[in-house]
């Protein structure tokens, strides 16, 4: 198999071995990119250089062979993360230009792990969608179908990996922003526990949702990557001092026993024939691996997208107040600074951006607060003693990631509202805080189209869900259909 | 009619922290701009706020100082708004739950007696950066940005510019006291923004407030709270109406000027800072702050009038400047003579340092020094005049007075054969006032004593000079 196939760990047997070298994986990496991405469009920017001089570093050093455990690895930043040097623009055109001035916290542990840093990936705005195309930089394709849209928000990491673009990547998940498109492209998502892995360094959308995750080709690979970046970081106090498990580890243990909990509340009238089918035959390979499956109950999802709409964009009218014009990024002059700021933020900013903005601005506003925010809070209140209740009764939960499959570019760019709605099964795990992970679980016929399973997992549970995944993953083998490029 | 003014105090107060509330930078005053900043306290996109414990601890110190009740558990809330020298254009402060609820402090009547004026609430915050405007550009520096920044609310207590005075007078001799901060306010550490309102004598309702901005200096604020009080009542003397409204100070001008009506008021759109925890304080933690409580000013005036025999003024000078009291009773302890450590403090060092606009920390004197200069002059090795040319000189070079004196040949000619010596010399040289004086004009002694110190290059001791000329022109 070409080498830009493999996954980590095959990657990483290779170079241990001295079958090959981080530059040839690198370079073949770098190769594939150079044959496909023309057409899909993932990566916003990319220095082979640098990416081939960091190869050349870790064959120097030998860390490919020394144990470390991403050594020689090839990786892809989705365009939210800050890496030193590099461009970091957030698909906006507000930060056209911008270079980050130091490393996410991410980014310090990857690169300490010996991984190449490729490029920047495709993103919706500010990591606000769910298909990429509020990017200001173009639309990303998904690798099954060009008509169609990668998921998002980060479209341009499931992308790459899914088409061997990337031998993994970071995304960066608010209510589904990993899971979704890692289900619409066919690939591994997973969002961990809130407080899990440092944010820092992650440029705010929603600074109470968000957390960064790996977006990989099987289980596995997840496992070893959340292995790098969770852990304490005292530069970001939402950070929890929680020991590290060694998920890879707990794959092998295998379901037997493990109680896998359906809500009723998500398997509803009108989801796509084909999602549902795929789904519940997914939770019956897991009672033939073992799992005991129980019926909960999630009674408050309902009010999920509305809470989230209200919280994501209340936090996000503050995080996007600094895009000023004033010390860094797009500054359009005007004759005063309330000029200047209306100008560089009216040019800078995308209608979706704008329309969160305004809605977050209304939403804390003077008379509105307890009537949307503070509402808001308590029902999220709500939703997170569901999962706790619900964890009384399961281990892991199974649900569809996405109610459809990939849909076309354009299709739901005029309905804001219909486009809220690709992440109502991904967004309730946002609010409570805990983990989730979505895996491939078969595929659409007409077309052929990836689905996901997504399994949600306790606060700090990810051993469990990455456990869930793995054992299916090696019962399936749905993660080795690649798309045809 | 008569109206009687009512006025709270908002005051803003630097805390003295090695480094800023969120980030790592130091709190230093006066570098080149822009040069003690990070991507943290610059808003650059990605990072993240950690919290400042000392400034959290040194809040609560102030809380317990005024009798706070203090929050077990507060938190941290965003305040939305829009500026150049905001870096986030949201300031990370306390909204509903403050580190510190309630709270007294005591002013002194300048008819005498004390009045309590009560404190609404301190909370914490990040103070802003600093903006210049040039003749064709502004500029932003950021060195202030995010240091920690304590803001003192007062209730409505206050009814003159006076109170006002003494409450910012007290307030500042707590926070000094407790090395929260120095309260510098040519170096804004402490800032102070005033609500008032005029009401007649005996009504119960408040007035429509206006706010005050702007004051630098705490005679500022005096000055600026008389103004406006002034134009409130000649306002409704007149019949109009006051609008509550934010008015600017303008020193120069005396005068106060309309910043913006209640319709441009902001609506700051506070929610939580979902990137800090709340903050939790433990019964352990407030005990442990209570052992550093100081001596409260009024405790402390007392008992060093007692001590060291001192007037209240002395002592009430001494205390008003917490770093002055700590070289004082440093030098006062090394000296016989307290008193006069007192008044060389007082009437020289205070002066000298006003003089050259230092402070005393930048001061070259050692409270060992002065206490060595007061020994030199009680022992009539020196005199007073001289002792004076000493201390110019140990201000200037930070030498010894023992070692001026010797090296200048200070010393002064007690020495009885010596100054007689002088003695002989100027009755000699002077007939006419001695014949003046034998004659019955006293004063022309003054005459004779003056030309022994001439003589003597001023070092003969002067006592020991007048002693002798009067014996030898009584007795010739």
């Amino acid at each position: 198999m070409s080498l830009h196939a493999l996954t980590i760990h095959e990657l990483r047997d290779k170079l241990r071995r001295g079958d090959v070298s981080a530059r040839e994986a690198t370079q073949a990496v770098l190769d594939r990119i150079a044959a496909v991405d023309d057409k899909l469009k993932a990566y916003l920017w990319l220095n082979p250089d640098d990416a081939l001089a960091q190869a050349e570093a870790v064959d120097r050093a030998g860390i490919a062979k020394n144990g470390k455990l991403l050594g020689g690895i090839p990786v892809a930043i989705k365009d939210v993360i800050n890496v030193d040097g590099q461009p970091c623009t957030c698909a906006s055109k507000i930060l056209k230009g911008y270079i980050s001035v130091y490393d996410a916290f991410v980014i310090k542990r990857l690169r300490e792990a010996g991984a190449v840093l490729l490029g920047r990936t495709n993103m919706d705005e500010f990591a606000m969608g769910s298909s990429t195309e509020n990017s200001s930089w173009g639309v990303t394709r998904n690798p099954w179908d060009f008509d169609r849209i990668p998921g998002g928000s980060s479209g341009g990491s499931a992308a790459a990996v899914a088409s061997d673009e990337a031998i993994a990547a970071l995304g960066s998940d608010t209510g589904g922003s990993i899971r979704q498109p890692a289900a619409v492209c066919g690939c591994v998502g997973l969002k961990p526990t809130y407080g899990r892995v440092s944010r820092y360094g992650l440029v705010a959308f929603a600074s109470s949702l968000d957390q960064i995750g790996p977006l990989t080709k099987t289980a596995a690979d997840s496992a070893l990557m959340l292995g790098v970046l969770a852990g304490h970081d005292a530069s970001d106090s939402t950070s929890v001092p929680q020991p590290v498990p060694d998920y890879t580890a707990a794959l092998g243990q295998g379901i037997k026993g493990l109680r896998v909990g359906l809500p009723k509340e998500y398997f509803i009238e009108g989801m796509d024939r084909e999602i549902d089918a795929a789904v519940r035959a997914a939770v019956k390979k897991l009672a033939e691996l073992g799992a005991e499956v129980v019926e909960i109950s999630l009674p408050h999802t309902q009010y999920a997208v509305a809470v989230y709409y209200l919280i994501a964009t209340a936090e996000a009218s503050a995080n996007l107040a600094r895009f000023d014009g004033v010390r860094y990024g797009l500054r359009i002059p005007g004759k005063d600074p309330i000029e200047m700021y209306g100008k560089t933020r009216g040019a800078g900013f995308g209608p979706e951006v704008k329309r969160r903005i305004i809605l977050g601005t209304y939403a804390l506003s003077a008379g509105y607060y307890d009537a949307y925010y503070l509402r808001a809070q308590k029902v999220r209140t709500l939703i997170r003693r569901d999962f706790e209740q619900a964890f009384t009764k399961c281990d892991a939960i199974v649900t569809p990631t996405s109610p459809t499959a990939a849909f076309k570019v354009g299709e739901k760019t005029d309905d804001p509202l219909q486009m809220y709605l690709s992440d109502i099964f991904t967004i309730s795990v946002n609010l409570a805080g805990n983990c989730g992970v979505s895996v491939p679980c078969g595929f659409t016929t007409k077309p052929k189209l990836p689905i996901g399973l997504q399994i949600l997992g306790k606060a700090f549970g990810e051993e469990t869900i990455l456990r869930v995944a793995h054992a299916y993953e090696q019962a399936t083998g749905w993660h080795k259909d690649k798309p045809n490029l | 009619m008569e109206y009687q003014a009512v006025i709270g105090l908002e005051v803003h107060v630097q805390l003295k922290t090695r480094s800023k509330m969120f980030c790592g930078c130091t709190t230093e005053f006066g570098a080149p701009p822009n040069t003690q900043v990070c991507p943290v306290c610059l808003g650059y996109p990605g990072v993240l706020p950690v919290m400042n414990e000392d400034a959290v601890r040194k809040t609560i110190l102030t809380g317990l100082m005024i009798s706070s009740e203090i929050s077990r558990f507060s938190k941290w809330d965003r305040k939305n708004y829009f500026y150049p020298d905001m870096p986030k254009n949201y300031q990370i402060s306390q909204y509903d739950l403050p580190l510190c609820k309630g709270g007294t402090v005591e002013i002194k009547l300048e008819g005498g007696g004390t009045k309590k004026i009560g404190v609404t609430r301190a909370h914490l915050e990040e103070d802003v950066a600093k903006n210049s405007h040039f003749e064709t550009s502004s500029g932003v520096d950021f060195n202030r940005a995010g240091v920690p920044l304590m803001e003192v609310v007062s209730e409505p207590d206050m009814n003159s510019p006076e109170e006002a005075f003494a409450y910012l007078t007290a307030l500042k001799e707590i926070l000094i006291s407790g090395g929260v901060s120095d309260c510098d306010m040519e170096k804004g550490q402490l800032r102070c923004d005033s609500n008032v309102s005029v009401r007649p004598v005996g009504q119960k309702e408040f007035g429509e407030k206006v706010e005050i901005k702007n004051m630098n200096t705490i005679s500022g604020v005096r000055r600026a709270l008389a103004y406006e009080i002034e134009r409130q009542i000649a306002a409704l003397t007149r019949g109009e109406k006051i609008q509550q409204e934010t008015r600017r100070w303008d020193d120069g001008a005396g005068k106060t000027f309309v910043m913006r009506t209640k319709e441009y008021a902001h609506d700051y759109r506070y929610f939580p800072e979902p990137d800090l925890m709340p903050v939790v304080v433990s019964d352990a933690m407030v005990d442990e702050i209570r052992k550093l409580l100081p001596e409260l000013p009024e405790d402390k005036r007392q008992r060093i009038m007692k001590q060291y025999g001192l007037t209240e003024y002395d002592a009430g000078v001494l205390v008003g400047l917490a770093y002055i009291a700590v070289f004082y009773e440093k030098a006062a302890a090394q000296s016989k003579n307290p008193k006069a450590i007192a008044n060389w403090i007082i009437t020289e060092l205070l002066g000298k340092l006003a003089e050259t606009k230092q402070t005393l920390a930048e001061c070259r004197i050692a409270p060992a020094q002065l206490a060595e200069l007061v020994s030199l002059v009680d022992g009539g090795q020196i005199s007073g005049k001289m002792a004076k040319d000493v201390f110019a000189e140990m201000f200037a070079t930070g030498k010894g007075a023992a070692a001026i004196v010797k090296e200048k040949g200070l010393a002064q000619v007690s020495d009885a054969g010596a100054v007689e010596a002088f003695v002989d010399q100027a009755i000699a040289a002077n007939p006419k006032s001695v014949a003046d004086y034998r004659a019955g004009n006293v004063a022309a002694i003054n005459f004779l004593k003056g030309q022994v110190m001439k003589l003597s290059k001023g070092k003969a001791n002067p006592q020991l000079a007048g002693e002798i000329l009067a014996r030898r022109l009584q007795n010739p």
